[in-house]
This record gives structure tokens, C-alpha cells and sequence, in this order.
């Protein structure tokens, strides 16, 4: 009886602690269900790809999570990078190009200036937060307004004015777009550049100085600062990353998609926090993995394309989408609850 | 090597330190020998910790000078001390309580092989001081799943790490059962041994007779005497700390205990540590203290009947019959009121008007029919608030931030007034108020009291319990040491049941 009941208990405790691993099984079981045909390498693939750029943003997004931070301005970033980068890669022979006489540069120039700018950028917000002490949501709000402005400044300009930026050049779309191919399938290359991040990012929280020195931040401020932690560094540095982060998936987005607008990017940071929360990320700070944040983004790239697979309207799949975020998260506070 | 019994470690000299208003430690000097255990007492408010900050440099002296190995310093934070081999292990332990146990010792100063952080070796280095030191605790298990002795003995194993010459330990055996703190007293022996001193704060007589080579007794920020502890007994000790007359004054007492209207039996919590098999009686028209050292959970227990805290066991009566409080909310029905202890993070409102903070735990009471809040209901219990409670304020409007604190205090007791309770939890209904606001308050009380209110009040003051209850409570780790007649007891009678468990 006693022993059953333990049992019992170990089982919902197990359900409580891995809640996010049970959404997505059921997810996938619900979808199959539904259409047996959804298991299929096509769709497998398009769902990767679909996530990659998104994991990319919410790791950056996660790691200022963890410092107790948040990230407002993460869409409008990428929406710079985006609008950089593509500027910067037009076709030699596309007619409305922004800079007429702009040769045709290797393909790492304009990721890096468009890193280089994004990183600037969130560097800013970390000096705001952690040297000045504004709140991050504030901080972030205010950059993400001011991001918006400068993109749509640099975007919105003589000749040509508010039209989308395109005629990329061809080896750009293909860095974004084309695979590898193995059999008959192409893994896109946008999955490795996120599977590449994701093993860095992985390597910098578990193996680094800068990792552990970010838990103890988010976890304890109090006791990194008397262990010796240079708690302002370190916290510049995390949104530093991030910024690096968000500027490398906003070319990807822009090559992705062929062209960029200030549009490009926006409301990003929302679904990245999402799924950063649903994915077991604390916003209080100090809790958080990168299996748990690519969980997360995977989880609603499942619903995004398994609901739209099954033809569930658009708004429902909004339903849907809120639903997961606020019980996910309520089972996590349950996980931490502690009755007084 | 062996001079190191006869030279002192740490030296502090005549510290003074002031705060607006108070001495808060009066030429206080207090001499450490290497390899000692340096008993460190004195009552709530003796001044000990202030003392201890101004070794860590969290506050900084106004006199005085520290020596520390023979050379004057002057730590100006705790990781500076902790550097030098100074270093405390903190009644609230500072930990990342998400991390595991050796991420928080190396915490700032992780062993790295290139960039990356060398586990193996943080993982062997801890190992290694956890085995001299016959600590036994996974250094891979998460800090948020150890025990608070065990978080206890990773922190004093961090103290050793960094090399520290004297480790500071507050409190160090209030929340360990018996088998823990024999193990702790291990450990400090074998740190000893090494040649390690040990400042030990702590209230309990007994223990500091059995680990301690010196003490030393401070009272009111004044420094009182260091005396060797097999010169000492507890009655001792006992009147070394107390050692006052009743200077300060109260009002003549009005209220006349009548029948019993609350009855708690057997009275434990829910999550423990805390308080157990607490037993009481309050009668209508008295006024019952809970006196207890800091941690004896007097506050827990008033929390408990007010529905904050979770009961295990026990039963509360009130006139009679059996009710249950699982929320303030049930509470404030049953007619019980509490004014915490903390006052400026649980009482006010600090950047809202008198009147908000006088009517909102009665607003109820003000709406109308169309469900609005009366405009004229709510001035006039305001009113009566200031009014009956004495408060000095320009108008109802006036931030109550910007009154005293004493002000502030008869605001949240007219607040409670309002909801017209039988039995009125006070804590610490003066701290932080000035003497003159002070009596004022004890004059509000026993008029309570005359009315016919039950009241419990937590003080920390004794002279405050001595001159203004009728009974007197007095907890114990815990546990109820026992309850006294205020009229029959003494100072000295209250402490001894306090270091009682």
C-alpha cells in the first residue's frame, strides 16, 4: 500500500519535472494520430529548418534569462541584421540595388558586419542593465524601439525608399537555402549552422567560467559578488553573445527568406522568451538548459506546422500556442513551489 | 608555532561605531588567539554583528583599529577578508542554491585547464577537503537538495579552501538537530587542530561552555568582559548579558485578565525545522509576551495563527470552540489581527496615504450599495484612526512613508482597530521606534487590553516584555521552555529557559 503509493507519487513527480518532454510526445502522438502521413523525413526536415534561425535567437534570448535579465529587443535586432546584411549582398546585376557600385564581397563580410552591429548593440543594453541598473525590461524596451527607428532609417532611404530588399546574390540565398544531400533527402544547412551553435553555446554554459559564473548571477547575485565575480562583466558579456547570436540568425532569416524589411524579425523576441519559458527556463533567474530551449523551440514549430499539417485554422493554433506557454509554466512553478 | 596560543590572531581595538541617533557599539575591543574557539554573546541587539560587520568591512568604523596577524587592516568587503583568510559562515547561508555543491565552493575562482573549467580537478580538490575535514557530502549533488547542515559544512569547507586563518560562524547550530551539531563541533575541532580560529556567535549557554576556550560578552554595544570559559557557568553568563536595571519606563498597568478566549494545544508545523507541541492560554483582557533568542521561532508561531504557515498538528479554540486558520483571510474572520515584524516590507504601503494604509484591510466595510467605496466612510474611520491612535500626521493625505516610525506603527494598529479583532498578534510592535513613540505604544496596548482584548506580543526587549505583559511565553528553539507570571520572574529567570533546548 505504502510502497504503491510512493510509486504513485514517483511516477506524477516524474510528470511534473519532465512536463515539457510529455507536451511535445503527446504533441507528436496527437498530430500522428490526426495524420498518420505527418511522419514523414519531408516534414522532419522542414520543422529543423523552420526552427533553426529561432533556436538560434533563443539561446542568446535564454542566456539573459538566466542571468535574471530579459531581452525586448532581440526581433528588432535580427530585423537590423537582416536589412544589413541583405544590403550588403545583392546581386551585382539586380537593378534597385541599395549601393549601386557595392563590388560583390564574400559571403563573411556582411555576417560580420551584421553581427558586428547587433553585437554593439545588446553590449549597450548590457552596460544599461548592469552598470546603470535599469531593469532589463525596461532596458530592452527602450532599445527595442530606438533598433526599430535606426532600422527603418537605414531601410527607408532615396532612391528607392520602403520597398523590401532583394535580389540577393545567388551564393547567399544559397548559404541559406540549399543542403547537403544525403539519399534522397537535403539536410538544409540552415540545421547545421544551428546544430553548430547550439554545441557552442552548450560548450560555453556547461564548460566555461563565463557558463557557471552566468548560473550563479541569475541564481544567488549576492554570493557571486562576495565569491570574487565581476558580476557587471559578465553580464555585459552574456548579452554580448546574444546580440552575436541574433546577428548571425538575422542573415540567415534574410537568406532564408530571399529579401528584408525593418519588418523583418518582428515580435522574434516573444516567441523566443515563449519558448525559452515552456522549455524550462527560469525568468527569475539561474534555471535553465540548452536541451530544455531547443525543446521549447521545437515544440511550437511542431504545432506551428503539425496544426497547419491537419489544416487547423490559423487562430485556433493561437489558442493552442498561449495554452502550452502558461500551463507549461505553471507546472514548472509547481516543480518550485515550496509551501512556507 | 608555539607562541600561536599566546599571540592574538585578530585584534580589535576600541571600535566605536555610530549610527544617526544610537551608539550602536561603544569601544568595543575583542582579542582572537590562533587555534582558539572565541565565544562571541550578548543579548538580541548587543551589538555582536555590528561588530562583525565592521571586521568585514560592510560597515565602516568610526573608531578603533583592527590588527589582524600583528598588521593594522581594514577590510573594505567580504571578498577582500576572505582573501586575506578572514571568513564567515553566514546565518542565512549566501548560495546558488541551483548549482551544485563544488560550482559554489570555486564559485569566482573555478581551477581551468585553457578556457575551460577543469571538473576533474575542482571535483578532486573538493573531495580532498571534504575528507580532512570528514565532511560527507556528494560535491555533485545540487546545494538546493542538502540538508541545512549540510549547506552549513560545504560553506565552512569553502571557508577552508581559501586558506582562511579565522572562520566567523553566526549561529552556526540554530536550525541542527543534536547529531549535526556534534559532527560541526568535530569539524571545528579538527580546524583547530590546524591552527584555525574560530569566532562562534551564539546564544546557547551550553554549547558555548563545552566548544569555547574564551568568551566574550557584550551588552547595549558595550563591551563587558572576555573571561576564560572553564572560569565560567551559565548563571554566569547569564548576568554578564543582562546586567541592567529597568531604567526605562511604563505606564501603570489598566487591564484585568478575565476568562480564557484562546486555547492552543499541541501547536507544530508543518515543514521543520520550526516550532512543536506549542501549549498556551490567553484570557480576554491580557496581554501575553513570547519571549526567545533570535531563531527560537516566536515569529512562526504567531504566523501559524494567523494562517501563514501550515500546521502539521495541533488545535486552536477560540472561546471555546475549535476553528481552523488556513489563511489570514480565515483568520481576520475569527478575529485575529497581526502586525508583523517587518514593518516596511509586510505593513506599509510606504508611497500611499495614511488613509489607504488605515482602511485597507477593512475595505468591506466601506462600499456602498452600488459597490463604490464611500468616500465619507473612509474619512471618518481615517479619522478615527488618527485620532484614537494618536498619530502625529499633516492630513489623511500625507504619504505615510514620510511619517516616524512610531507613527507608522499606530497606523497599522489603528488598520487592525478597524477590524474590530478579539485577539491582537503584535511583533516586535516597537522596533525601529524611538523611545519617547515607544511608550506611547505600550500605553496603547494596555488600553487594548483594558478593553478587553486578548493581546500576544513578541519582543525581543526584555525590560519591554518585564514592564508591559502579564504572562510571559518563552520558546526555545522551538519549543515552549515554559510560561512565567511577569510580576514573579526575572531577566535572569526568562534567559535560562531561552538557552533551555
Amino acid at each position: 500500500m505504502n510502497t504503491q503509493a510512493s510509486k504513485k507519487s514517483n511516477v506524477s513527480k516524474w510528470l511534473v519535472d519532465n512536463v515539457i518532454y510529455v507536451v511535445l510526445i503527446l504533441l507528436v502522438v496527437g498530430i500522428v494520430i490526426a495524420s498518420p502521413d505527418f511522419l514523414s523525413m519531408t516534414n522532419l526536415i522542414n520543422i529543423l529548418s523552420q526552427s533553426s534561425s529561432r533556436i538560434i535567437i533563443a539561446l542568446g534570448v535564454a542566456g539573459i534569462l538566466i542571468t535574471a535579465g530579459t531581452d525586448l529587443s532581440a526581433g528588432r535586432m535580427v530585423g537590423l541584421a537582416a536589412v544589413i546584411s541583405a544590403s550588403l549582398l545583392q546581386a551585382t546585376d539586380y537593378a534597385y540595388k541599395m549601393y549601386p557600385n557595392l563590388p560583390d564581397l564574400p559571403l563573411f563580410v556582411p555576417i560580420l558586419v551584421a553581427m558586428a552591429a547587433t553585437g554593439l548593440i545588446a553590449t549597450l543594453n548590457g552596460i544599461v542593465v548592469s552598470k546603470l541598473h535599469v531593469p532589463p525590461f525596461i532596458a530592452t524596451l527602450g532599445m527595442m524601439i530606438g533598433v526599430y527607428g535606426l532600422t527603418s532609417i537605414y531601410f527607408d532611404r532615396p532612391p528607392y525608399g520602403a520597398q523590401p530588399i532583394g535580389g540577393l546574390s545567388e551564393k547567399f540565398t544559397n548559404f541559406a537555402q540549399r543542403g547537403i544531400p544525403v539519399g534522397s533527402y537535403e539536410i538544409p544547412y540552415l540545421v547545421i549552422y544551428a546544430i553548430i551553435t547550439t554545441v557552442i553555446i552548450w560548450v560555453i554554459w556547461n564548460k566555461t567560467q563565463l557558463g557557471k559564473n552566468m548560473y550563479a548571477i541569475g541564481g544567488n547575485p549576492e554570493a557571486a559578488k562576495v565569491s570574487g565575480v565581476n558580476v557587471a562583466r559578465n553580464i555585459i558579456i552574456i548579452y554580448m553573445i546574444a546580440g552575436l547570436l541574433y546577428g548571425f540568425s538575422g542573415t540567415l532569416e534574410a537568406g532564408r527568406v530571399g529579401s528584408a524589411t525593418n519588418n523583418t524579425g518582428n515580435m522574434y523576441e516573444l516567441d523566443a522568451i515563449a519558448a525559452c519559458v515552456v522549455g524550462g527556463v527560469s525568468l527569475s533567474g539561474g534555471i535553465g538548459t540548452v536541451p530544455g530551449v531547443v525543446t521549447g523551440v521545437l515544440i511550437f514549430q511542431i504545432i506551428n506546422y503539425g496544426l497547419a499539417f491537419l489544416g487547423v485554422s490559423p487562430y485556433i493554433q493561437y489558442i493552442v500556442k498561449g495554452l502550452i506557454i502558461v500551463v507549461a509554466v505553471a507546472f514548472d512553478m509547481r516543480k518550485h513551489a515550496k509551501k512556507k | 608555532m608555539s607562541e600561536a596560543s599566546t599571540t592574538n590572531l585578530l585584534e580589535m581595538q576600541n571600535i566605536t561605531k555610530r549610527f544617526p541617533g544610537v551608539i550602536a557599539l561603544n569601544n568595543v575591543s575583542l582579542k582572537v588567539k590562533a587555534g582558539s574557539v572565541h565565544a562571541l554573546m550578548g543579548e538580541n541587539g548587543a551589538g555582536k554583528s555590528t561588530l562583525m560587520k565592521c571586521l568585514f568591512g560592510i560597515y565602516s568604523m568610526d573608531e578603533g583599529k583592527i590588527l589582524f596577524e600583528g598588521k593594522e587592516v581594514a577590510f573594505t568587503n567580504s571578498k577582500q577578508a576572505l582573501e586575506n583568510g578572514v571568513s564567515m559562515v553566514h546565518q542565512e547561508l549566501n548560495q546558488v542554491r541551483q548549482q551544485n555543491v563544488m560550482d559554489n565552493i570555486w564559485l569566482g575562482r573555478y581551477p581551468k585547464k585553457s578556457i575551460f573549467i577543469d571538473e576533474k580537478k575542482m571535483y578532486q580538490d573538493t573531495v580532498a577537503i571534504f575528507k580532512s575535514l570528514d565532511i560527507n557530502v556528494d560535491p555533485r549533488s545540487k546545494v538546493s537538495t542538502l540538508s541545512v547542515s549540510e549547506m552549513q559544512m560545504v560553506e565552512i569547507a569553502k571557508a577552508v579552501s581559501y586558506g582562511s586563518k579565522i572562520i566567523v560562524m553566526d549561529e552556526p547550530t540554530s536550525s541542527l538537530t543534536e547529531n549535526e551539531v556534534d559532527h560541526l563541533f568535530k569539524i571545528i575541532r579538527r580546524l583547530q587542530s590546524e591552527n584555525v580560529a574560530i569566532i562562534y556567535i551564539s546564544h546557547k549557554m551550553e554549547e558555548i561552555l563545552k566548544i569555547s576556550d574564551e568568551v566574550t560578552i557584550m551588552r547595549d554595544g558595550q563591551y563587558i568582559a572576555t573571561k576564560s570559559s572553564n572560569e565560567l557557568t551559565t548563571d554566569e553568563i547569564i548576568k554578564l548579558m543582562v546586567g541592567r536595571d529597568l531604567s526605562q519606563r511604563f505606564p501603570a498597568k489598566v487591564n484585568k485578565p478575565e476568562d480564557i478566549i484562546l486555547k492552543v494545544s499541541d501547536l507544530t508545523a508543518e515543514t521543520q525545522p520550526s516550532f512543536s507541541n506549542v501549549n498556551f492560554e490567553l484570557r480576554k483582557g491580557e496581554i501575553l509576551g513570547i519571549a526567545g533568542l533570535v531563531g527560537s521561532k516566536r515569529t512562526e508561531v504567531v504566523e501559524a495563527l494567523f494562517g501563514i504557515r501550515a500546521l502539521k498538528s495541533g488545535t486552536i479554540e477560540l472561546n471555546g470552540k475549535v476553528i481552523k486558520n488556513h489563511s489570514p483571510q480565515q483568520a481576520i474572520k475569527n478575529g485575529f489581527a497581526l502586525v508583523t515584524e517587518e514593518r516596511r516590507s509586510t505593513g506599509i504601503f510606504p508611497d500611499l496615504s495614511v488613509s489607504f494604509n488605515s482602511i485597507i484591510s477593512n475595505m468591506k466595510q466601506y462600499k456602498t450599495k452600488s459597490g463604490f467605496l464611500s468616500n465619507r466612510k473612509v474619512a471618518d474611520d481615517t479619522q478615527w484612526v488618527i485620532e484614537s491612535m494618536q498619530v502625529k500626521t499633516p492630513s489623511q493625505k500625507t504619504l505615510i512613508g514620510s511619517l516616524s516610525g512610531g507613527n507608522q506603527q499606530k497606523v497599522i494598529i489603528g488598520r487592525w482597530l478597524l477590524t474590530t479583532p478579539d485577539i491582537l498578534l503584535l511583533d516586535e510592535p516597537t522596533r525601529g521606534i524611538d523611545v519617547g513613540a515607544k511608550f506611547e505604544i505600550y500605553q496603547l496596548i494596555n488600553q487594548l487590553a483594558a478593553d478587553g482584548k486578548g493581546i500576544i506580543m513578541i519582543s525581543s526587549e526584555m525590560p519591554e516584555l518585564l514592564g508591559v505583559t502579564d504572562r510571559i511565553l518563552v520558546m526555545s528553539n522551538g519549543r515552549a521552555a515554559g510560561i512565567v507570571e511577569t510580576r514573579e520572574t526575572s531577566q535572569e529567570e526568562i534567559m535560562r529557559l531561552a538557552a533551555l533546548y
